[in-house]
């Protein structure tokens, strides 16, 4: 069941399932070049989340009545049609696994430093959402045995390039921004850049596996301490 | 290419045209004018269509000199304008000729300014955009010595905004909410308070969403992110320009033409009430502008 909800006078939010699953962002990807194809330029955004899209349209051409009229029958199809896995491209990211909050999330989660480290970098990712700033996605599923809530006070600023967990999700903060989300380790590698083309290189529905280096070869990696 | 030097550059003053369309599915705001109001005015005057690039000057404190003849006009706050010593009025296209001093005091009422000039400033767009956004690292305050860039013009008479269309930014705006959202999950007695109450504009508020101060409102938990819309509301903050693409619990929206009223009003301490709207005149208001 599909819920259509006007999101302000000029979005229309889908939310397509009430519980984010594996298979969602990829699905959800899908629908999403779909609307574009089919709206074209009465669409002035898009916004994937896990479980829902949004929608920002033009107002002077269209309103959600009309939106929901058109894209009824598309919906419809995409939610009756069987699930097809898309291989999706992969990512392998390296990480220097250094960072300010590892030996904390360690006590919190009662495991060693080395054992969060593996944890973590044995799992594969799929981008689920890209946003809160650009390029940051949001990679999911962490491993339950490193699930923690959002530190009680967030950091004013996060460096730039900082790998972070935070309930079941994990992400890397492309630029210095704010941040709640606990710090494990550091990637080399810019991961937005408004003049390269695309300016970021996770899309949704990617998977993204996570590659242990040292402080020498995230040195030579481009990164900057 | 030719221009207008600046030699003070104010607080905070930045390009902005229409915005940034079509990038928030990775994370990328939509910047442009925060008063849209002043922003289209400015560019009309000057026969410029909407989105033209102008600057957006915060509180005012601007000094510029022209490098060019051309025409100007200056609308949206309230700030003693003048040209060579001489005072000038605001939503009224001026002819700048070259060597002449183009001074911006600070505001007296309103907190944007929009300085417009015959068919625009020119800089290069970021994607398909020149609107600045200093979170997102995309663009930069003008800073003294930044010449920007416009071509000479010429018209044969001044021109004014007609006096209907002048909005007095010392009034207290009432702010028209959308419930939706997250609305259905607030407790009763939590969505009553937020309408109840008067809300004051915390000088914590920029271009990224307008903070609202009062007495605290409950929010249910959210787990997972989802899209936010301009306008959207969480509580206390209504989002604005420069807003994420993630947010918290919200249960409405303020349509963005009203929440333009904090944004250009915004002396902190002014009083925003907040009152429930419907949908559909919201839409109708929001496309009269």
């Amino acid at each position: 069941m599909i819920r259509l909800e006007p999101a302000g006078a000029e979005a229309l939010l889908l939310v397509l399932a009430e519980q984010p699953d594996a298979q969602l962002p990829q699905r959800i990807a899908l629908l999403a070049e779909r609307i574009r194809g089919e709206l074209g330029e009465v669409l002035t955004d898009l916004v994937p989340g896990w479980t829902s899209l949004l929608l920002h349209y033009d107002l002077m051409r269209t309103d959600h009545l009309e939106l929901a009229e058109r894209l009824k029958p598309l919906l419809e199809r995409w939610l009756a049609e069987p699930f097809v896995a898309q291989a999706g491209r992969l990512h392998e990211i390296p990480i220097w696994y250094s960072g300010e909050d590892l030996a904390e999330v360690a006590r919190l989660c009662q495991l060693s430093g080395a054992q969060v480290i593996e944890l973590h970098a044995a799992s594969e990712y799929r981008v689920g959402a890209i946003g809160f700033a650009p390029g940051f996605a949001y990679l999911g599923e962490l491993d339950a045995r490193l699930a923690l809530p959002r530190r009680a006070t967030p950091r004013i600023a996060v460096p730039a390039g900082s790998l972070a967990i935070a309930e079941r999700q994990t992400a890397i903060y492309p630029h210095r921004s704010p941040g709640g989300w606990h710090l494990i380790g550091r990637c080399p590698w810019s991961l937005f850049d408004a003049a390269r083309t695309p300016p970021c290189p996770l899309t949704l529905g990617d998977r993204v596996r996570f590659r242990s280096i040292d402080e020498r070869d995230f040195i030579r990696e481009g990164g900057q301490l | 290419m030719s221009g207008l030097r600046v030699l003070k550059p104010g607080p905070q003053s930045l390009l902005q045209d229409a915005g940034r369309r079509g990038w928030q599915h990775l994370g990328v705001s939509p910047a442009g004018p925060l008063d849209w109001h002043g922003a289209a005015w400015a560019n009309h005057l000057l026969n410029n269509p909407w989105g033209t690039p102008l600057l957006e000057i915060a509180l005012g404190g601007v000094e510029l000199q022209a490098k060019v003849d051309t025409w100007v006009a200056v609308c949206g706050a309230q700030v003693p304008l003048s040209l060579d010593d001489q005072p000038q009025p605001l939503w009224t296209r001026l002819p700048l000729r070259k060597g002449q001093l183009l001074r911006l005091g600070f505001a007296r009422s309103g907190q944007r300014a929009y300085l417009a000039v015959a068919g625009g400033f020119i800089a290069a767009p970021m994607l398909g955009s020149v609107s600045v956004q200093l979170r997102e690292g995309l663009g930069q305050a003008v800073q003294a010595g930044d010449l920007l860039a416009c071509r000479p013009a010429h018209f044969t008479r001044a021109a004014s905004v007609p006096w209907p269309y002048l909005p007095d930014y010392r009034c207290k705006p009432l702010l028209r909410v959308i419930t939706g959202g997250d609305a259905a999950s607030f407790e009763e007695d939590q969505l009553q308070g937020f309408f109840a109450q008067t809300w004051q504009l915390s000088p914590h508020s920029d271009r990224m969403g307008a903070r609202l101060l009062g007495e605290a409102v409950q929010p249910p938990v959210r787990q997972w992110s989802l899209g936010v819309g301009r306008g959207g509301d969480s509580g206390a903050a209504g989002w604005s320009a420069d807003h994420p693409a993630g947010r918290p619990p919200e249960h409405g929206r303020i349509p963005a033409a009203r929440l333009a009223a904090p944004a250009r009003s915004g002396a902190p301490g002014a009083m925003p009430g907040a009152l429930s709207a419907a949908l559909h005149p919201c839409q109708h208001w929001r496309r009269a502008g």
